[in-house]
C-alpha cells in the first residue's frame, strides 16, 4: 500500500486536513525507528487504498525537539511515496523554509496552502501558478476547515502517486549546509508570488488580546473562563453520567441477573460485580471525556490556550511547567483522566511528564464525595467547609512541591517559544470529531486495564469463598492486617484499609465499600464511623485518600499516555509515599500536640 | 541608534533585529518563526510579574520568555 505523509509546521491546520481526508477513521500505530505512536488512516484514492500518516508538526527538519527527531527518524526508516506538505498561507513568508528543506530530500511532494480563507481575510495574495512554476511543485490553495480546494488536492495526490517514489537523500544531516541556498531561494520565490499587506487587518484579534491579555484584567478573565469551562464540563457531565449509570443498572437488573441465575453464586458475583462493574466504571468516564474535549477543542483551537500560557507563565516557569499545564491541573480538579490526556498539547516530553506527575494530586470530584461524607460524619457544620478547603490547599501545596522536586528530573530542554495564533472558532464538526476521537482512544487503551483491575479487587474482597465479602477473612482483609503496621501509625484501622483497597479502583466506591464492610448504610454508617473514629484519624484518612493513587482509570491513562511503565510506577510510588508521609506527619503531629 | 536587546523595548516599540545570540536549538526555532537579522520586530506587550513578552514578526505573534528575548539584539527604529 502506498503511503502519504502529512508534513508541516505547528498551527497549520494539519490535523484538520488529516481528519478531513480520513473522515475521523484514524487509528494510532507504531512505526519502525520511532517510539511515539502516530495517527494514520486508510482511504481510497482513485482505485487504490493508500495510507495517510499524520506526522507531528515541526519547525525545522534539522531541529532538536522531540517532534523534529521523530519526523526525521520516520522519514529515514519509512520513506513515504508522497509528502503532502501543509503550509499556513498567512505565514507563508516564514513557513516556506520548511517546504524548501523538504524539497531538497527529493521526495514526491504536493503542497497545500492551507487557511486560504484567513489569508484572504488578511489581504494576503499568493500567485499559486507562478509559485508552482518556480518551485516545480503542484501547489493548491485550500481551507481544511471549510473544505475549499480539497478536491483539487486529492486529484493531484492521486496523480502524483502514479509516479515512482524517488530515492531519498541518504544523509539528512548532510543537507544542513545547503540551508544557505534556502534563504535566497525563499526570498526569490516569495518576492515573485506573495503579497502581504504592510498592516495586517486582524483587528478582532488585537482588540480581543487587549482585553484577554490585559495586565490587570487578564488573570481574572482567565480564572473566569476556567470556572465556566469547569462548570460546563462537570455540571453538564453529571446528568449524563447518572443516565448511563441508571441505564447500565437497568440492564443488569432486567437482563443480566435473570440470565445469570443458572450460574453458581460465586460465578454470578465475578461476572456481575467484577466484570460488569468494570464496564460500568469505564462507561462513567465517557461523558466527561467527550465533554472535556468538546470544550477543550474550543479553548485550544480558538487560540486561548496559548494566551493562558502567556498569562500564567510568570508563575509556572518557576515550577518548570507552562501555563497550559496549569489549565490541565485545574481541569484535574474535575477529573484527572481527561486532564492527563489533555497534556498531549505540550510537545516537549519532559514538560509533559512533569505535568502528568502533578495532575494526579488534584482533588477530583470523586475524592470530594469521600471527603464530604467524612466531614459530615465527624465535623460540625461550621467546621466542615474549612476542613474541605484545607484539603484543597493540601492538594495545591503537594502539587507545587511535586513540581519543584521533579523539575530537574524532567527538565525541559526545548526552547519555550510559542505562537499566539489569531482567534478562531472551531466548527461543530471539529469539536465533535475531537470528542469522539479522544473517547475512542480512552476506551481502546483503558478498558481492559480497568476491567482487569476491578475483577482483581473483587477477587481479593470475595475470596476465599468461605469468607464474608469484604470481611477480615478475605484476602483483602488479610492484606489489610498485613499492612496494619504501616497504617497504624497513620491512625487508619483495618476496616478503612480495606476501603482504601477498594478506593484503588475508584474513589466513588469507597463509601459503598464501607457500607459493605460495616454492613451499614446511610446515616447509620456515618454514625458508626463517627463513633469509631476521632477527627484526627478521619482527617489522616482523608489526607491519605487525597494523595494516594487516584484511581485505576488514572493509572491506565498515565500508562497509555506516557507509554513508559517506569514512569507510571514512579508516579504511583511517589503518590503512595507522599500520602503516607503526609498522613504520618499529620497524625503523629496532632497526637503529639495532645489532640 | 543604539543597540539593545528585545527585553529593553517598550510595548508599541518597533525595532530591527541586529543579531541573535542563542544556542543552536533556540536559534533554529527562532529562525523558523521568522526571526532573522534585518527583520522588523514589534513588541506588543509584556506580561505582569516579569512574565513573557508578546512580539510580532511578520504576520506571526509569538510569546517568548525574557531570558530568551535577552538573546536577541535589536536596534530601535
Amino acid at each position: 500500500m502506498k503511503r502519504i505523509a502529512l508534513l508541516g509546521m505547528p498551527n497549520t491546520g494539519k490535523s484538520t486536513l488529516f481528519n478531513r481526508m480520513t473522515g475521523g477513521a484514524a487509528r494510532v500505530g507504531n512505526w519502525p525507528g520511532i517510539t511515539v505512536e502516530l495517527l494514520s488512516g486508510k482511504i481510497l484514492l482513485g482505485e487504490d487504498m493508500v495510507e495517510i500518516i499524520d506526522l507531528p508538526g515541526i519547525y525545522d527538519l534539522h531541529g532538536f525537539s522531540d517532534d523534529e527527531q521523530v519526523v526525521r527518524h520516520f522519514l529515514h526508516d519509512n520513506v513515504p511515496d508522497l509528502a503532502l506538505v501543509i503550509v499556513n498561507t498567512t505565514q507563508i513568508e516564514r513557513q516556506m523554509s520548511l517546504l524548501l528543506q523538504l524539497k531538497q530530500l527529493d521526495m514526491n511532494i504536493v503542497v497545500a496552502l492551507n487557511m486560504s480563507d484567513e489569508a484572504k481575510k488578511f489581504g494576503i495574495t499568493v500567485d499559486v501558478q507562478k509559485m508552482s512554476e518556480l518551485l516545480e511543485l503542484p501547489i493548491f490553495l485550500v481551507s481544511a476547515k471549510y473544505g475549499n480546494g480539497y478536491q483539487e488536492v486529492q486529484q493531484a495526490i492521486t496523480k502524483a502517486l502514479r509516479y515512482p517514489t524517488p530515492g531519498m537523500a541518504e544523509q539528512l544531516r548532510s543537507q544542513l549546509e545547503q540551508d544557505e541556498h534556502i534563504e535566497s531561494e525563499m526570498q526569490r520565490v516569495l518576492k515573485h508570488t506573495v503579497q502581504v499587506p504592510a498592516q495586517l487587518s486582524d483587528n478582532l484579534t488585537e482588540k480581543l488580546d487587549s482585553v484577554m491579555l490585559h495586565p490587570v484584567l487578564g488573570l481574572p478573565i482567565f480564572f473566569g473562563v476556567m470556572y465556566l469551562l469547569f462548570q460546563g464540563v462537570f455540571l453538564f457531565g453529571q446528568p449524563f453520567q447518572e443516565l448511563i449509570a441508571t441505564a447500565l443498572d437497568w440492564v443488569r437488573g432486567a437482563a443480566l441477573e435473570p440470565i445469570m441465575v443458572i450460574f453458581p453464586q460465586s460465578v454470578q458475583g465475578l461476572l456481575l460485580d467484577g466484570v460488569y462493574n468494570g464496564v460500568t466504571t469505564v462507561a462513567a468516564f465517557v461523558p466527561i471525556i467527550v465533554l472535556f474535549f468538546l470544550f477543550m477543542a474550543i479553548v485550544e483551537d480558538s487560540g486561548y490556550l496559548s494566551r493562558a500560557a502567556f498569562l500564567m507563565d510568570a508563575l509556572m516557569s518557576r515550577l518548570g511547567l507552562d501555563g497550559r499545564g496549569f489549565v490541565m491541573l485545574l481541569m484535574g480538579f474535575g477529573c484527572n483522566v481527561p486532564a492527563l490526556m489533555g497534556t498531549r498539547v505540550m510537545r516537549s516530553r519532559a514538560m509533559r511528564l512533569l505535568t502528568m506527575m502533578v495532575i494526579p494530586l488534584s482533588l477530583c470530584s470523586a475524592r470530594l464525595q469521600v471527603f464530604i461524607f467524612f466531614t459530615a460524619a465527624l465535623f460540625s457544620p461550621q467546621a466542615a467547609p474549612l476542613v474541605l478547603f484545607s484539603l484543597y490547599l493540601f492538594s495545591f501545596a503537594t502539587a507545587i512541591i511535586t513540581a519543584l522536586i521533579f523539575k530537574n528530573q524532567f527538565r525541559n530542554s526545548e526552547p519555550f517559544v510559542l505562537e499566539l495564533p489569531p482567534y478562531r472558532f472551531p466548527t461543530a464538526r471539529q469539536m465533535m470529531l475531537r470528542g469522539w476521537l479522544e473517547v475512542r482512544h480512552f476506551l481502546r487503551r483503558a478498558t481492559k486495564f480497568i476491567v482487569a483491575g476491578v475483577v482483581m479487587v473483587w477477587l481479593l474482597t470475595n475470596l476465599p469463598q468461605s469468607a464474608v465479602p469484604a470481611s477480615a477473612d478475605t484476602f483483602a482483609g488479610m492484606i489489610g492486617s498485613a499492612l496494619h503496621p504501616f497504617f497504624a501509625p497513620l491512625g487508619i484501622n483495618e476496616q478503612l484499609t480495606i476501603a482504601l483497597i477498594f478506593g484503588f479502583i475508584a474513589k466513588e466506591i469507597v463509601i459503598g465499600a464501607l457500607a459493605v464492610i460495616y454492613s451499614l448504610s446511610g446515616d447509620a454508617l456515618s454514625g458508626a464511623i463517627g463513633m469509631q473514629l476521632d477527627w484526627v484519624q478521619a482527617y489522616s484518612f482523608m489526607l491519605f485518600t487525597l494523595l494516594y493513587t487516584p484511581c485505576l482509570a488514572t493509572i491506565a491513562t498515565l500508562q497509555s499516555e506516557s507509554k513508559q511503565t517506569s514512569f507510571t510506577v514512579l508516579s504511583l510510588a511517589w503518590s503512595l509515599g507522599l500520602a503516607w508521609l503526609v498522613s504520618f506527619a499529620f497524625y503523629q503531629g496532632a497526637r503529639a500536640l495532645g489532640y | 541608534m543604539s543597540a539593545h536587546t528585545l527585553v529593553s523595548l517598550h510595548p508599541g516599540d518597533t525595532a530591527t533585529i541586529v543579531s541573535i545570540h542563542a544556542e543552536e536549538a533556540l536559534h533554529l526555532r527562532l529562525l523558523a518563526l521568522g526571526f532573522r537579522s534585518g527583520k522588523q520586530v514589534e513588541l506588543i506587550r509584556k506580561a505582569s510579574f516579569s512574565g513573557p513578552l508578546q512580539v510580532r514578526v511578520g504576520t506571526t505573534d509569538i510569546m517568548l520568555r525574557r531570558t530568551e528575548a535577552a538573546k536577541i539584539e535589536v536596534c530601535r527604529v
